[in-house]
């Protein structure tokens, strides 16, 4: 019995962390994306190209590493395309990100087809080698989940986030550019170039939560973001624009699903639909409170017009 | 007067000639994609025009696909006249759906001169029930409507798929049972031979009703008037003593509905019962087509049509190349389209400039 | 003398077109090292964008600019910083979640270890320009709790950190309480004595003769004048402004205290109280009482409880206590709505008339009928008649000399004088018994003032009640019958016509006893 409950909790929060890890790396490039004033409503897209273009790499080289490379680059053009259409026209930011959405889920299905002569899914491709972490990768369920590089990889993103964010002038300026990009202009920096860089960097960092989504699964399948990247917005309005408080929401939010997946795994069916229902109710509640209204940067989602 | 007449037609056909140039772009750039899976794209779109334009059916598929299309692209073009922003049309469409479909099999005995004005009413009602909760929030609280009502388009499937799995779905299958005989509404073939085998029917004369409805309301009504002040500039229009949050609840909720009324072309014209996934983005792509449609009731009929158009196109050229190149030019034409809108203000801008 | 010296500024030729307008025609400037100098024009002569262009946020379309005697092209503001110029906004430019220390860094941070922020040297170096130059801030403060006085003297060391030795200060003083501006000039004065060189953009003579060196003066875009301050009288310079001879009287009888007796109160407030926007108690207990046929007028330093006023006035905000009667009826501040006040005999005329006071993207004649579109001369319950509406429109545009006399081009399109004729016509053609009018020529040409000017007392002498208020104490003291100081919420004091002048009121302003 007891040693049923020790399994239980470990397997919990193995399920935890593996549900999570997409939330917190999306949820972190939609943060730094938005304290910049640009919203990024295309994560979700952002998510699929990643996991995508992992599985296309890994499988033309062979290399998995090659694969979150490949991954990284592919987040990176496909959120320039957001922040060319945002940034230098003007264009509306929810519509852009709406349209970057579709336009993944396009492409990933174009190329799969093409690739792996597929319509739902690609070959199996292997993951990434562990990274044994001593005492750690020994114990069961959870050692096989720690000793995968992209946790590590993600922990160390979480505060490198929130290091730049708030103690680097690379940080000051983007929170500048997104609460008033007009004083920042005024003082020499160069809003458009930090909004770029903010978009760019949210595209890398929700292309990294799709590599743990193809990895985890050693494939890719059609639409698997599965509408992961809006739980991240949520977890980013949760957290308050703050990195590491929008990593803590994604982990509760990933906490909430391994709930139900360990209440279903011992017999007590909860309808899945109120646990997947918890994000989006939490987040209506939080918009409704007033505590929330001034957190967000002032400018976030109004394009700057340079006079 | 003429002089007023030659620079709105000359700011008009700006409007359409950018938009145009737009699409146009959006399909060359398509057919780098084209190319780029070693396939010829003039014989893709050739096959496209052949397969749609030239052949009845595909018309009559492409007027089927149009029409909820046209509903929801009113739908978001009503929100933006008064500066809202309902992403919620997906969520809306399908709640009203959910109730179309349930007054449709519970209420089996009525008569059809009942139960199909209950029907087109529930889906109505539907979507304003599901837009009431982001309109109340934006009006009380402040709280944005883009985020309640993408939360909002979840909670609708989460539910939804609820009901449906616990309560509703016909043994073995994922759908509700159907509804009953007097809620179906007649399809086109019925009338036109030509059309034989597409579900296209009469909720698209419903659709296009609501473009004329929508056209007066907006620009002959003192509602209208209101509305546009509020989208316009709601700070100058509330001094003015109109008053804004009636105005934008009462949108947020007709917005809802038309959303709602998109699920009739589904619910009462073609399959007749409720299935998870039946919206198929249809509440997302209205406001591609409010977009495109600049949020005018007869651009909106326009852009649905493309629409409608390129999600047959699907079929058509599936043979050809992978059929997802139609989901690529459905993003492009959006990011072409609002990347264009800086340039409609910079000509509009610069003609002003030079007759003023 | 003067072409051998050296000067700081030297702007020639400037030409800078927005649309068709120009803004700034054949423009120059010149200003001498370590000198104040003023540069002074009416509304909308083209100051700002001047300044705008030698601080490198607009590029002129011709003309020459030379810094410390050499030619130089200027990009953006980051080219102006490194050539040592810097500007303080009209508008501040602050980021208002971040420090003081933050703001003054962003930009140019100080970095530790290749790539962290150094907190500690910003704050340091912060801290010693705030004691060098007295500007009394604390570098810790976040911005959004911050006076707008204390909001200046950041802008200032924000300047003083990026080592400016010319600082341009666009109407510096136009947001100061009385205390602040003082304040304010022992700043200037010292920052010139430590041989920087400040250009002061401001509309204020007093201001100019007070602290400049030197005056240029800028008429529709172009340079009339330079001069030296010893040299110069108010009207000298109000007269260089204006380009004739300035009449500061408007013609008209005031009311004697034997006729306001004599007339019905159209408006009595009792004892207002409510709360700002911000959370501040912006009335505190304000009573006032206006006649039938009179021209109240309020004078006071903006922020002092004016806008509350109006608000609550025109329905749009509800007070914490007090009562208001107006033409006869106790308002039930719980049903109050601005269609209410409309419907009860009102009119206002905004203060702000592109925030407030028009939709610009309507046509003339659409903003003709904003708020009385519902009237039954114009719609009913399902459309409006636009035959009636062209009629009205055509008709207001008119009588009120709307320029061009086109009632369907976009608001937008037209001059600010001629967009407040729009809003004046529109709130006169109520017919209202009491007339709400807030800053009604700000921003307008002499030509329009006149107009509205004379517009609002031939209103007066039809027997409506009107309360103006206005940050222009000539205006106030040339149309008032009666004038009241308003001061931290609360009427400083009542006179009547003539009893009273600007040296008296603006000592009331501030908080002074008359």
């Amino acid at each position: 019995m007891n040693e049923f409950l020790q399994i239980f909790t470990l397997a919990l929060l193995g399920t935890t962390i593996r549900i999570s890890i997409p939330y917190i790396l999306a949820a972190l490039g939609a943060t730094v994306s938005e304290l910049g004033g640009v919203v990024n409503i295309g994560l979700e897209g952002l998510i699929l190209i990643g996991a995508f273009c992992s599985v296309l790499g890994n499988h033309l080289t062979g290399n998995p590493w090659l694969g979150v490379l490949c991954a990284v680059a592919g987040g990176m053009l496909f959120a320039e395309l957001h922040a060319v259409v945002c940034i230098k026209f003007r264009a509306n930011q929810i519509i852009s990100g709406l349209a970057l959405n579709i336009m993944a889920v396009g492409v990933t299905k174009f190329f799969l087809k093409y690739f792996f002569h597929s319509s739902s899914n690609s070959g199996r491709i292997s993951g990434l080698p562990r990274w044994d972490i001593p005492f750690l990768s020994g114990v069961p369920v959870l050692g096989d989940i720690v000793s995968n590089p992209l946790i590590l990889i993600t922990l160390l993103l979480i505060f490198a986030v929130f290091y730049t964010v708030y103690k680097t002038p690379f940080g000051l300026r983007l929170r500048a550019v997104g609460e008033n990009p007009e004083a920042a202009d005024t003082l020499g920096v160069n809003v458009y170039k930090m909004r770029y860089a903010g978009v760019l960097i949210s595209g890398a960092l929700a292309a990294l939560g799709g590599v743990w989504l193809a990895y985890d699964q050693h494939q890719f399948t059609d639409g698997m973001s599965g509408g992961r990247g809006y739980i991240a917005l949520t977890a980013m309005i949760f957290g308050k624009w703050n990195p590491l408080l929008a990593a803590l929401a994604s982990l509760f939010f990933g906490f909430a699903e391994a709930i139900q997946i360990q209440l279903q795994t011992i017999g007590v069916d909860l309808p899945v639909q109120f646990i997947q229902m918890i994000p989006y109710v939490l987040t209506i509640v939080v918009l409704a409170g007033s505590f929330s209204k001034s957190t967000a940067p002032s400018a976030d989602g109004v394009p700057y017009e340079k006079q | 007067m003429t002089m007023k007449l030659s620079k709105t037609s000359k700011g008009f056909l700006i409007n359409i000639g950018v938009t145009l140039a737009a699409i146009l772009a959006s399909f060359i750039v398509g057919a780098f994609f084209i190319l780029l899976v070693g396939v010829n794209p003039l014989s893709v779109y050739w096959k496209l025009f052949e397969g749609i334009v030239l052949n009845p059916y595909g018309l009559a598929q492409t007027l089927f696909k149009a029409t909820p299309l046209i509903m929801t692209g009113l739908a978001i073009a009503l929100g933006f006249k008064a500066n809202i922003f309902n992403i919620g049309a997906e969520g809306q469409m399908v709640v009203g759906g959910f109730v179309c479909a349930w007054l449709g099999f519970t209420f089996s005995g009525l008569p059809a001169f009942f139960l199909v004005p209950l029907c087109i009413l529930g889906a109505f009602l539907g979507g304003v029930l599901w837009a009431a909760v982001p309109a109340i929030l934006k009006v009380r609280t402040g709280a944005h409507e883009v985020i309640t009502t993408i939360m909002m388009n979840f909670i609708a499937l989460a539910l939804t798929n609820y009901l449906v799995t616990y309560f509703f779905h016909l043994p073995e299958t994922v759908h509700t049972q159907l509804t009953s005989q007097a809620a179906f509404l007649p399809r086109l073939d019925q009338y036109i031979s030509a059309f034989k085998g597409s579900p296209a029917n009469v909720t698209l004369f419903l659709a296009v009703a609501l473009c004329a409805a929508f056209w007066w309301l907006i620009w002959k009504t003192p509602y209208g008037y209101e509305t546009r002040a509020i989208g316009l500039n709601p700070s100058a229009a509330e001094t003015g003593g109109i008053n804004i949050r009636r105005n934008i609840l009462l949108t947020f909720l007709i917005s809802g509905g038309l959303s709602g009324l998109a699920a009739t072309n589904f619910i009462m014209g073609y399959k007749h019962y409720f299935e998870e996934g039946f919206s198929q983005g249809v509440g997302f792509m209205g406001i591609a087509v409010a977009l495109v449609g600049q949020n005018n009731p007869f651009g909106i009929i326009f852009a649905a049509l493309l629409f409608g158009a390129l999600s047959h196109g699907t079929l058509v050229i599936n043979a050809l190349v992978p059929k997802d190149i139609i989901q690529i030019l459905q993003a492009l034409v959006i990011f072409f389209v609002i990347s264009a809108n800086l340039l409609i203000k910079k000509y509009t801008a610069k003609l002003n400039e030079d007759r003023s | 003398m003067e072409t051998t010296e050296t000067f700081a500024i030297e702007l020639s030729g400037v030409t800078k077109r927005f649309g068709g307008i120009y803004a700034n025609k054949d423009a120059s400037l010149k200003v001498r090292k370590g000198e104040i100098h003023a540069l002074v024009g009416e509304n909308g002569a083209g100051k700002s964008t001047l300044m705008k262009i030698l601080y490198g946020m607009y590029r002129p379309d011709a003309g020459e600019i030379k810094v410390n005697g050499r030619a130089v092209t200027l990009k953006s503001p980051k080219d102006a910083i490194d050539l040592r110029i810097g500007m303080v906004h009209q508008y501040f430019m602050l980021v208002k979640t971040l420090t003081v220390a933050e703001n003054v860094v962003l930009g140019e941070e100080p970095v530790k270890n290749g790539f962290s922020m150094d907190y500690a040297g910003a704050r340091e170096e912060t801290r010693r320009l705030i004691e060098k130059f007295n500007l009394l801030l604390d570098p810790d403060a976040l911005v959004s709790n911050l006076s707008v006085g204390e909001e200046q003297r950041l802008e200032i060391l924000k300047i003083l950190y990026r080592k400016a030795d010319i600082l341009i200060l666009d109407e510096p003083t136009a947001v100061l309480t009385p205390q602040e501006i003082k304040y304010f000039f022992d700043i200037i004065r010292k920052l010139s004595s430590e041989g920087k060189t400040v250009v002061l953009i401001t509309h204020k003579l007093k201001e100019v003769l007070a602290l400049s060196g030197s005056v240029t003066v800028m008429r529709q875009g172009a340079t009339v004048a330079r001069v030296e301050t010893a040299g110069a009288t108010e009207s000298s310079l109000a007269q260089l402004m204006v380009g004739r001879p300035v009449v500061f009287q408007v013609e008209r009888a005031p009311r004697t205290k034997e006729e306001l007796e004599k007339s019905d109160t159209a408006l009595s407030v009792r004892e207002l109280k409510a709360m700002s926007a911000k959370g501040h108690a912006a009335l505190n207990g304000l009573s006032l009482e206006i006649k039938k046929g009179e021209i109240f007028g309020i004078a006071g330093v903006e922020g002092n409880g004016q806008s509350e006023l109006i608000e609550i006035l025109t329905g749009l905000k509800r007070p914490v206590s007090g009562s208001v009667v107006m033409l006869g009826k106790d308002i039930d501040f719980s049903r109050n709505s601005p269609r209410r006040m409309f419907d009860s005999g009102i009119a206002h005329i905004p203060e702000d008339r592109h925030k407030k006071g028009l939709v610009l993207d309507y046509s003339v004649a659409e903003n003709l009928i904003l708020g009385r579109h519902r009237e039954p001369a114009f719609s009913t319950m399902t459309a409006i008649d636009f035959k009636s509406v062209a009629a009205f429109s055509a008709k207001a545009a008119g009588d009120y000399g709307i320029y061009p006399p086109r009632t369907d081009l976009r608001a937008g399109a037209l001059s600010g004088g001629n967009q407040q004729k729009i809003v004046v016509a529109r709130e006169l053609s109520r017919e209202p018994r009491l007339l709400i009018v807030s800053q009604p020529t700000r921003g307008v040409d002499v030509g329009a003032i006149e107009f509205i000017h004379k517009k609002i007392i031939e209103t007066r002498d039809l027997g409506c009640a009107v309360l103006l208020i206005s940050a222009e104490l000539s205006e106030i003291l040339s149309l008032s019958d009666r004038v009241g100081v308003i001061y931290r919420g609360q009427l400083a004091g009542v006179f009547g016509a003539g009893e009273v002048g600007e040296e008296q009121l603006g000592l009331l302003m501030m908080g002074g006893k008359a």
